[in-house]
């Protein structure tokens, strides 16, 4: 065979498995909404979108989504409704296990697992979703609402999520991150960033739940050493919904009242934002304070820098063990920004704040909170170089422009 | 150039295949379109229950449960290709063979009732799954990818049970048959597999002379073939450990139930979950150890809440002997490890 032969049936076969051009399928809700639209969400190829009319598609089952290059847009969060609330089988109400996928303008709600998971998805995008348990705080909701996991490049844009039993917005294992405009409310956690690295949230709302916002690292997973998260210019007021996650979850340990908690992190910024109305405390930094058998893993927090917050009220009904007791002590409130003193002095957070600040003296991870050896934290002069803005790539900014 | 060459020898390749068989199964494997009945495959005369004698059926030591639905399974290889295998026992499909699965439950009037038969394609890029459904007339079944549900009510231990049975839409195929992305054939290891045909275990035996040596799995519900420890990893392993492993679909967890775990804790033994929520029900741990009632992998097992279950997909009833054994491994553990 000629090469010039050999360069026409190359040609021919790439145009064989490279469409010419992106074609659109539609799908509306009505009778076997589940498997037309699951039917779609294979058939699609690189480059087409599934477009969802609107309405409520009654599913019964959760939906999934492999291809690569996959728009899945609806008519708006309050147009277009992906209702879970007859879901029979698996452990979320849409699972995206494939690259450079978008999906915005739709509405998931009361799925029985998790709202929308995502695994080793990069450069996915959520833009002006809602994800939602529409019955309020409860027990029996779903665990996260929109929960990328393991995907490098994340943007979460212009999303409403309501009523997570753990986490509203959770990014776990994943890495340079983007989370922004949304808001997040009555969760038990509002936004999480747990073992994740590089990871920018900021221009949120975090109201009505338990926590804020949570910047996490725990033991016993692939991916573990989470740092440089940056909390910034977000509002993050009135997280006083009692604490409604299931027992035996690391977020049923947040304490109601918690504005934004970081645990066993490295390099975490807290600036620019207003923080108020938490009735535990605006800003807590702890260590993992359970045991654990992992030689890998660090459960101090580290270099955590704090400045330029506005505060509001803070700390007068903390909801951890001793901190009664300590608020007594001081005259009947707690600060606005405490440290449980995890690894000792050199391990000391950079506080500019103008706020009250406190070290709980707890220098052994293993020590009861209720050994608390309260302190104040002098105030910083001056704070490390800060780190890098999270840049993603230009493809996911331009899908949501 | 370079790109171009590769693709060339591809359909070369796929040309060539083709042209030496004219089985009809070997031009419906080798796609791209995927056929939409199961007859264009050739692999049943007319209905499930007349598999053609070129398929290799096999059973399972400890099988994956499926809603105590019965499975029946086969193998098939092009003409003139042979089964190899790996130093693990993990058998080595040639291009061109394709793994078939039926599911049924016993018919009142006696046989298997079938109501699907998934199919595991060997193409030249990789394996495709794909699910048929049987036709009310039994005859033939049709390509489903979107999956369905089947209402079926079938005897067990004295009473009727009824479970919407679910047929895996085509990406829940690959939620389980993944290995980084990829899709993978779970089952067929030698140490858990019996062939039915005393030839076809002689010819893949002679192909792959090491197989002779590995010893079997025990199977998972018969005490004289291992310890309590031995069946209940390998039930674990089995049910659990196509996700629960560090390539799977459950990667995140940190729980590993393939074989693969380094330490109680990748084990879940003394392990807090992670993203479990409502699924742990109060308990701390996903074992505890010595102790079923507060271990969260029991919880999961015996509900069959979507938002709680394990596994997530093809259980709609609780699988109570499962439950047992598991009961029983972790109370015979010690309550303290350390």
């Amino acid at each position: 065979m000629r090469i010039r032969d050999l360069l026409f049936v190359g040609a021919a076969f790439c145009a064989l498995v490279q469409p010419v051009s992106a074609k659109t399928i539609a799908v509306a809700p009505g009778e076997g909404a589940q498997e037309r639209l699951q039917e779609a969400l294979i058939a699609a190829e690189p480059g087409d979108v599934v477009e969802l009319a609107a309405g409520r598609f009654k599913l019964s089952d959760g939906l999934s989504l492999d291809v690569n290059k996959v728009t899945v847009k609806g008519q708006g969060g309050l147009e277009t409704i992906l209702d879970f609330s007859g879901q029979q089988g698996a452990g979320e109400g849409l699972l995206v296990t494939s690259d450079d996928v978008v999906l915005k303008d739709f509405a998931v709600e009361n799925s029985k697992g998790d709202g929308i998971k995502s695994k080793g998805a990069d450069r996915i995008v959520y833009h002006k979703l809602r994800v939602e348990w529409t019955g309020g705080p409860l027990a029996t909701n779903g665990a996260y609402g929109i929960y990328p996991v393991e995907s490098k490049d994340v943007l979460i844009d212009s999303v409403f999520v309501r009523g997570a039993s753990d986490a509203g917005i959770y990014v776990g294992q994943s890495r340079n991150i983007v989370v922004r405009h949304s808001t997040a409310v009555e969760n038990v956690a509002g936004i999480e960033i747990e073992n994740s690295f590089d990871a920018d949230v900021h221009d949120n709302i975090a109201t009505h739940n338990t926590g804020g916002v949570l910047v996490f690292d725990l033991p016993n997973l692939p991916q573990m050493g989470g740092h440089n998260v940056r909390i910034f210019d977000n509002v993050i007021v009135n997280n006083m919904t009692p604490n409604f996650a299931p027992k035996g979850n690391i977020v049923a340990n947040v304490p109601t009242g918690t504005g934004v908690m970081v645990m066993a992190n490295r390099r975490v910024e807290i600036f620019d934002n207003v923080i108020g109305e938490n009735g535990t405390t605006n800003i807590m930094i702890v260590g993992y304070r359970f045991p654990f058998q992992d030689a890998k893993y660090d459960p101090l927090p580290r270099e955590v820098s704090i400045w330029d917050n506005q505060h509001s009220r803070a700390g007068w009904d903390p909801k951890f063990r001793g901190g009664t007791e300590i608020a007594a002590a001081m005259g009947g409130s707690f600060p606005a920004i405490f440290w449980d003193g995890a690894g000792g002095a050199e391990y000391t957070p950079n506080i500019q704040d103008d706020a009250p600040a406190l070290s709980l003296g707890l220098k052994d991870v293993a020590a009861d909170t209720a050994m608390a050896q309260p302190a104040p934290l002098a105030r910083a002069t001056s704070r490390p170089a800060g780190l890098p803005v999270i840049v993603l790539p230009e493809a996911m900014e331009a899908a949501i422009r | 150039m370079h790109f171009v060459v590769p693709f060339v020898l591809a359909f070369a390749a796929a040309v060539a295949t083709s042209a030496a068989s004219d089985d009809p199964a070997t031009l419906a494997i080798a796609g791209p379109q995927n056929p939409a009945t199961l007859s264009a495959f050739g692999f049943f005369d007319g209905g499930a229950a007349r598999p053609s004698p070129r398929l290799i059926p096999y059973e399972l030591r400890t099988p994956l449960f499926s809603d105590y639905a019965a499975k029946q399974r086969f193998i098939y290889v092009p003409e003139g290709t042979q089964i190899g295998a790996d130093a693990d026992g993990k058998l080595i499909f040639p291009v061109g063979s394709a793994l078939i699965k039926s599911f049924g439950y016993p018919a009142k009037s006696g046989g298997l009732n079938v109501i699907e038969t998934r199919v595991l394609l060997h193409q030249a890029q990789g394996w495709v799954a794909l699910p048929y459904v049987w036709r009310a007339d039994g005859k033939d079944a049709d390509l489903r990818v979107g999956g369905t549900r089947v209402p079926v009510t079938f005897a067990h231990s004295g009473n009727d049970l009824s479970v919407n049975y679910s047929v895996p839409n085509k990406n829940q195929c690959k939620q389980c048959h993944s290995a980084a992305g990829n899709i993978m054939p779970i089952g067929p290891v030698w140490q858990n597999m019996a062939f039915l045909r005393p030839a076809d275990v002689r010819a893949t035996v002679k192909a792959a002379p090491a197989l002779a040596r590995l010893q079997p799995y025990p199977k998972w519900n018969d005490s004289s073939t291992g310890s309590l420890d031995d069946r209940a990893r390998q039930y674990l392993k089995v049910n659990c450990g196509h996700c629960h492993a560090p390539q799977g679909s459950a990667s995140n967890s940190g729980l590993f139930l393939d074989g693969s775990a380094q330490g109680a804790a990748a084990l879940g033994i003394g392990k807090r979950p992670v993203a479990a929520g409502r699924a742990s029900g109060d308990l701390d741990f996903i074992i505890a150890p010595g102790l079923p009632d507060q271990s969260i992998l029991i919880r999961r097992m015996e509900s069959t809440d979507p938002g709680i279950a394990m596994p997530e997909l093809g259980r709609s009833t609780v699988h109570e002997e499962g439950v047992e054994l598991l009961r029983q491994w972790i109370a015979a553990m010690p309550s303290n490890p350390h």
